[in-house]
């Protein structure tokens, strides 16, 4: 490494600052003022910010095929001898390892870049809010681990990160944790991810079985070497596996529950974690280890359904929510499920360029709703909106922005992300492609339901709230108008050629991507043929005629005639009710599973004290405590009873003997008279002596 | 200082008792006396100990058992007085003298009846706990067993609570009935080698020798005794009574290290009595996992519904040590000393819950998880080291419990996917119980008016938690020291219970099934998850880039049953 390239050889650093930040606000952050608390936790995500650009920098000054920075900091778990599942030992060390390479870059960007004008915007949101110290302590605590989760070599110590903004995203989602509804959000969100990680873990184990290593730079190498067939079995448990992970953590079905329920935390939360960066780690996962998932068709097969399922699922959950928040949950699901699809179809590159230009958008639209709750007091119900546009202006206007941006209207960012993996989804299946298409049109409509019902109409806040409207504070409104014009310009490097761009994120990422990738995609896309020239133009041309229907559809439902939509809700109460309750899929988990668990406890439970402690132990203990009873009964009656009847015995045959040893004189006078009578009478009837001669 | 040199373990193990017999001199009622004593020699126990870290030798030719005193005790049975630890006893040596002087400070308020004899009795506790993980002679080993039950009985008996008597007749009855079970298993050993000497390693080795049946039965003979301290499910149900009745110290240190007791004799002395007889072996051992298995899913579920912190912490334990034995009886290395740091873990997450607890309880003596709630608001500190020790406990990355649960699954892997795919339920019930317990405890309003202006934690109860929590930040983030200390006693019972382990493609012969293999593959991948691992072997690359591999193997030599490192 040469010594100019001091960035690259420090981006070890990026995740420290955060983390000192965090510890600092642990040990002393109470007894600071605000203004330090900004100064600790914004600058610590600055200068992340500015060693991760520069790193960037560096990494891209060099040639394409060096573009790629990795070393180890300390041997973190040297479990030691292990065998693979064919038996060869190895060792098995885990490395504190970074890795810098263009993939790792795309989301540097966005991590820092997004997260520090999420910081900064927090110090306008959150001022008038307890625990300020608090709540910068876990965002910071949040960039650590989102920047391990990035920056790591290995997985697991991406599971690290993995695992460390689960926490945080738990602590911040239960950041008021006075509210039951916070605190049981919060907890739903970190056990629901916990199923996909044993999903995640159990993938790493069999990752590591059957090719001996975890190191992102050792699997493609290690499957290249290993010969593996295309659509091999292990692989593809593997990539499942790891996917059952990505789906917890990126909120896709079934296991996407925990999202909407997030919106319980504060909104810069919302922007940052649930929107911009954690939910899209599962994507980065799946395009950090694509090399295994290229190797196997049936999973991207399963992934892109789920994800295609998911986009549109979650849409037509968005377009009856009334809480300006859930319905940008739901968009969030809707458009991770995008990226899905795209992976799915082997295009990671446009799965990673749509989680950079979501990111932007919808970082743009949490913290404009989070604006206008501000500016409404707390407001959250779009129903007592309406009419704000020239009333918080700046909010508004950058609103519209990134919602044009997500409607995927050419030439903001969202059309071009979007469009790619249309694209790539027509080759590979038309089906998939449609409901994805169907999917874009919803998402335009809701958004733009959401913009109508919020900034134009008249107005329905209530009278108390009208009179404290107020633009929010610049600190707030300038993250806005940067991630505004980002939602613009942020497509533009990945213009395809189609349209005289040259594609050039594409190219950036090309040498993270495996090779297997496009030979699947092509394998499996049927349509292939069709992707060049003007079917590419008539999809596009059909993608931005279907979001700027749903842009014309909402204006004619919220603005020019309000009564449609209540009366389509009341022509189809069934169906309304449906999305309104969310397809009582809560209800249903809860039916389930969740007091299946619970059930299942409490019977344990009694089983624990009733039958292994009850009839078990104390069971055993009463069973001998009666067989003592027993044996003192045998031994008092029977073993001790016949020693006594002994005795009895030997008592009763003695009574003739006893009656004559009385030891009275007067007694053994009479016996002996007796005797004598006896012995005389005896005597004289033996002697023959006639008595009655005698008398006579 | 020459004696110390010389006698070190034997300094270690007696500094308690020296504590103890000089409070038999200190009158009844200087009462602050016995607990100066008391705490001033637990610490000393302490730092006498601490030696041992830098003076044990990591050299692969050392010898296994070190600090070796051996002294004639009772010739004319060929008792006698010998000790000595390897790395695997180091750990639980310094776990013990760390919580012992711990939760001697913990109770430094919270006793007040009957100092002296509180203090007397829980020195005499640690020297029988101490004894335990360092005689190496069998009668010495089960004197220490045996007389670390009688002040523990009374701990429980005379500072517990409500119902302390009933715990502490449970307690005792239950131990002993295991024990005497392995007394005779123990004096079976003794006359079948021939009598004349109880040394450890000596009749372990001649065990080796024995038939199949008379193993198998040493096996279980010695299995009660350590399934019952653990414990195993289904021999659990003191240990819920013990623990919510104890005093809060007699929780920590029943948590923390007399159930390690049981975890370390099944290393010492079940797996060298395990069967030479592959299928006797394979027997025990499937035995074993699946009752390990069924305990942390069993005391994971049970502990959901209970109402009681200190009964769900203990239920929590049974959970915690069900992946201990699993990780033992993988026989695996890394599922080996993964229940070692395991067990350290546990001692430090379970003794800071518990410790915890105690100052609630202190303050509000009650532990009923209804009668709190919202505490985070009084008491911001506390909150946020439970919060370190729940997560912590629920096996947080970063944290030590993670590094255990993480090298006992990776280990259990090599058996089959199977048993780790269920064990990795229990780590989303343990988030699932330990988060709700959190939120019931801390977060929401104070209802409680009681609990409206509870005291935060004070300067000697942050003294009693720190180390605690520094130490599983340590154990999370570099555990390499542990991984080295415990290296090569693993490996040396690795080899003994898993023959042929680390050379295990030396013992193979070539091309075994080099054409069964692929053929056996799509059957068995095609159940993910289901299939035990061997079978799953796939066509394994000879020269993989891995820099970090040993020895590279061949792909004809894949997946072979025969290997002895390799149960069918």
């Amino acid at each position: 490494m040469m010594p100019t390239e001091y960035f690259l050889a420090h981006i070890w650093l990026i995740p420290l600052f955060p983390l000192a930040g965090a510890a600092l606000m642990l040990f002393i952050g109470r007894r600071l003022p605000n203004a330090g608390v900004n100064v600790i936790c914004v600058g610590s995500v600055f200068l992340s910010m500015c060693f991760a650009f520069g790193a960037i920098w560096q990494l891209i000054a060099r040639p394409v095929e060096e573009r790629v920075v990795s070393y180890v900091l300390f041997d973190w778990v040297p479990a030691g001898i292990m065998h693979t599942n064919a038996g060869r030992v190895m060792d098995f060390h885990v490395p504190w390892g970074v890795l810098m390479d263009p993939l790792t870059a795309v989301m540097l960007l966005v991590v820092t870049g997004v997260g520090f004008l999420i910081h900064v915007y927090s110090t306008g949101y959150m001022s008038h809010e307890g625990g300020y110290y608090r709540f910068f302590g876990y965002l910071n605590l949040f960039m650590f681990s989102m920047l391990t989760l990035i920056l790591a070599n290995n997985l697991l110590l991406l599971f690290v990160g993995w695992e460390g903004v689960g926490l945080c995203s738990y602590l911040l989602i239960g950041f008021y944790f006075l509210k039951k509804s916070a605190s049981d959000a919060g907890k739903k969100a970190f056990i629901v991810n916990r199923i996909g990680d044993a999903g995640f873990l159990l993938g790493l184990f069999l990752m590591l079985g059957t090719l001996g290593t975890i190191q992102f730079t050792e699997i493609g190498p290690a499957i290249a070497a290993g010969h593996f067939s295309m659509g091999d079995a292990t692989l593809t448990a593997i990539a499942l596996l790891l996917f059952v992970g990505a789906t917890g953590k990126s909120a896709q079905l079934p296991l996407y529950v925990w999202l909407p329920d997030a919106m319980e935390g504060p909104t810069p939360v919302s922007a940052l974690i649930h929107a911009a960066t954690m939910v899209t780690a599962g994507v980065y996962m799946i395009a950090r280890t694509n090399a295994v998932f290229s190797m196997a068709p049936k999973a991207l097969g399963v992934i892109a359904v789920v994800g295609c399922v998911t986009s549109l699922f979650a849409a037509t959950m968005g377009l009856v929510q009334t809480d300006i928040k859930r319905v940008l949950a739901y968009s969030t699901v809707s458009q991770l499920g995008y990226m899905f699809l795209a992976c799915g179809v082997g295009a990671f590159t446009a799965g990673v360029f749509h989680l950079m230009t979501h990111a932007f958008f919808k970082a743009c639209l949490f913290l404009g709703s989070g604006s206008v709750i501000h500016s409404l007091s707390g407001e959250q119900d779009m129903r007592k909106m309406g009419g704000l546009w020239g009333k918080i202006p700046t909010t508004a206007k950058t609103f519209v922005v990134a919602s044009i941006a997500i409607a995927g209207i050419p030439p903001l960012a969202g059309f071009f992300s979007k469009d790619s993996i249309l694209g790539h989804a027509f080759e590979y299946s038309p089906i998939l492609w449609l409901v994805g298409f169907i999917t874009a049109g919803m998402t335009a409509f809701y958004m733009f339901r959401l913009v109508n019902m919020t900034f134009f109409g008249t107005s329905r806040v209530d009278h108390e709230v009208e009179h404290h409207i107020h633009e929010s504070p610049g600190s707030m409104t300038v993250p806005l108008m940067i991630l505004a014009m980002l939602s613009i310009v942020g497509g533009w490097i990945g213009v395809p050629e189609s349209l005289g761009g040259s594609d050039r994120f594409a190219k950036f990422l090309e040498p993270v991507m495996a090779k297997h990738a496009e030979e699947a995609a092509e394998a499996a896309g049927a349509a292939h043929a069709a992707s060049g020239g003007s079917m590419e133009y008539l999809l596009m041309l059909l993608s931005v005629a279907i979001g700027a229907g749903g842009i014309w559809l909402a204006y004619r439902w919220y603005i020019q005639r309000p009564e449609v939509p209540e009366k389509i809700a009341a022509a189809s109460p069934f169906l309304y009710k449906l999305l309104y309750n969310k397809y009582y899929v809560d209800q249903i988990y809860d039916a389930m599973f969740v007091n299946r668990i619970k059930d299942l406890a409490l019977t344990l439970g009694s089983f624990d004290v009733g039958v292994i402690n009850g009839l078990g132990v104390d069971g055993s203990g009463w069973l001998t405590r009666v067989t003592s009873r027993i044996s003192m009964i045998w031994d008092s009656w029977i073993v001790d009873g016949l020693v006594n009847l002994a005795a009895r015995i030997v008592w009763v045959l003695s009574f003739p003997v006893r009656m004559l040893q009385t030891g009275r004189v007067s007694r053994y006078a009479v016996f002996m008279l007796l005797g004598v009578l006896i012995f005389l009478g005896y005597y004289f009837r033996n002697s023959g002596i006639d008595f009655g001669k005698l008398i006579h | 200082m020459e004696f110390y040199n010389t006698h070190i373990l034997t300094v270690v193990l007696f500094t308690p008792l020296v504590g103890a017999l000089l409070l038999l001199f200190v009158p009844r009622d200087s009462e602050n006396a016995h607990r100066v004593i008391g705490n001033l020699f637990a610490f000393l126990g302490f730092i006498v100990s601490l030696p041992l870290i830098w003076r044990f030798s990591l050299s692969p030719t050392a010898d296994r058992y070190q600090f070796m005193e051996n002294h004639d005790w009772i010739p004319s049975i060929g008792a006698h007085y010998s000790l000595g630890i390897d790395g695997i006893s180091l750990c639980l040596v310094i776990l013990t003298t760390l919580l012992g002087m711990i939760s001697i400070l913990s109770s430094w308020s919270a006793i007040k009846l009957r100092r002296k004899e509180y203090y007397i009795l829980f020195l005499l506790l640690q020297v029988g706990m101490l004894g335990v993980f360092m005689a190496l002679d069998f009668f010495l080993f089960y004197m220490f067993w045996e007389v670390m039950l009688v002040p523990m009985y009374f701990l429980i008996g005379v500072w517990g609570s409500d119902r302390r008597l009933y715990a502490a007749i449970k307690f005792f009855l239950y131990t002993l009935v295991g024990s005497v079970i392995m007394l005779l298993g123990i004096l079976a050993l003794y006359f079948k080698a021939g009598g004349g000497t109880f040394d450890i390693p000596t009749l372990l080795a001649t065990a080796a020798s024995f038939d199949t049946k008379t193993q198998v039965l040493l096996f279980w003979a010695f299995f009660f005794a350590f399934a019952i301290k653990v414990p195993m499910f289904p021999f659990h149900t003191w240990l819920p009574d013990a623990h919510t009745e104890a005093p809060t110290a007699g929780s920590v240190i029943l948590a923390g290290v007399l159930l390690k007791m049981g975890t370390y004799g099944f290393i010492r002395f079940s797996l060298p009595l395990l069967p030479q007889d592959p299928a006797a072996r394979h027997k025990i051992v499937t035995i074993m996992l699946v009752v390990s298995i069924i305990g942390i899913l069993y005391g994971a579920l049970v502990c959901m519904m209970q109402k009681d912190m200190k009964k769900l912490i203990a239920y929590s334990s049974v959970s915690h040590l069900g992946f201990c034995t699993l990780g033992i009886f993988a026989l695996t290395p890394h599922g080996l000393s993964g229940s070692v740091i395991q067990q350290l873990n546990h001692g430090l997450s379970t003794g800071a819950l518990f410790l915890l607890i105690g100052v609630l309880y202190e303050r509000r003596h009650t532990r009923l998880i209804s009668e709190f709630g919202g505490l985070s608001t009084p008491m911001p500190n506390f909150a946020a080291i439970y919060m370190i020790a729940t997560l912590s406990s629920l096996g947080l990355p970063l944290l030590n419990g993670f590094i255990g649960e993480f090298t006992i699954l990776r280990g259990t892997y090599e058996v089959s996917i199977k048993y780790t795919a269920w064990a990795s339920i229990g780590i989303i019930l343990g988030a699932a119980y330990l988060l709700w317990l959190y939120q019931r405890v801390m977060f929401g309003p104070v209802t409680n008016p009681a609990n409206e202006h509870l005291e935060d934690l004070n300067a000697r109860e942050y003294a009693t938690l720190i180390p605690l929590i520094i130490l599983c930040f340590w154990i999370g983030i570099y555990p390499k020291p542990l991984f080295r200390v415990l290296e090569r006693p693993v490996q040396q019972i690795v080899e003994q219970v898993n023959p042929g382990y680390y050379g295990a493609e030396r013992a193979v012969a070539p091309a075994v099934n080099g054409a069964a293999a692929p053929a056996e593959l799509p059957a068995a991948a095609a159940t993910p998850g289901m299939g035990a691992m061997p079978g799953m072997g796939t066509p394994d690359n000879a020269g993989s880039p891995n820099g970090t591999m040993q020895m590279p193997g061949n792909s004809g030599e894949a997946s072979a049953p025969s290997t002895e490192g390799k149960r069918p």
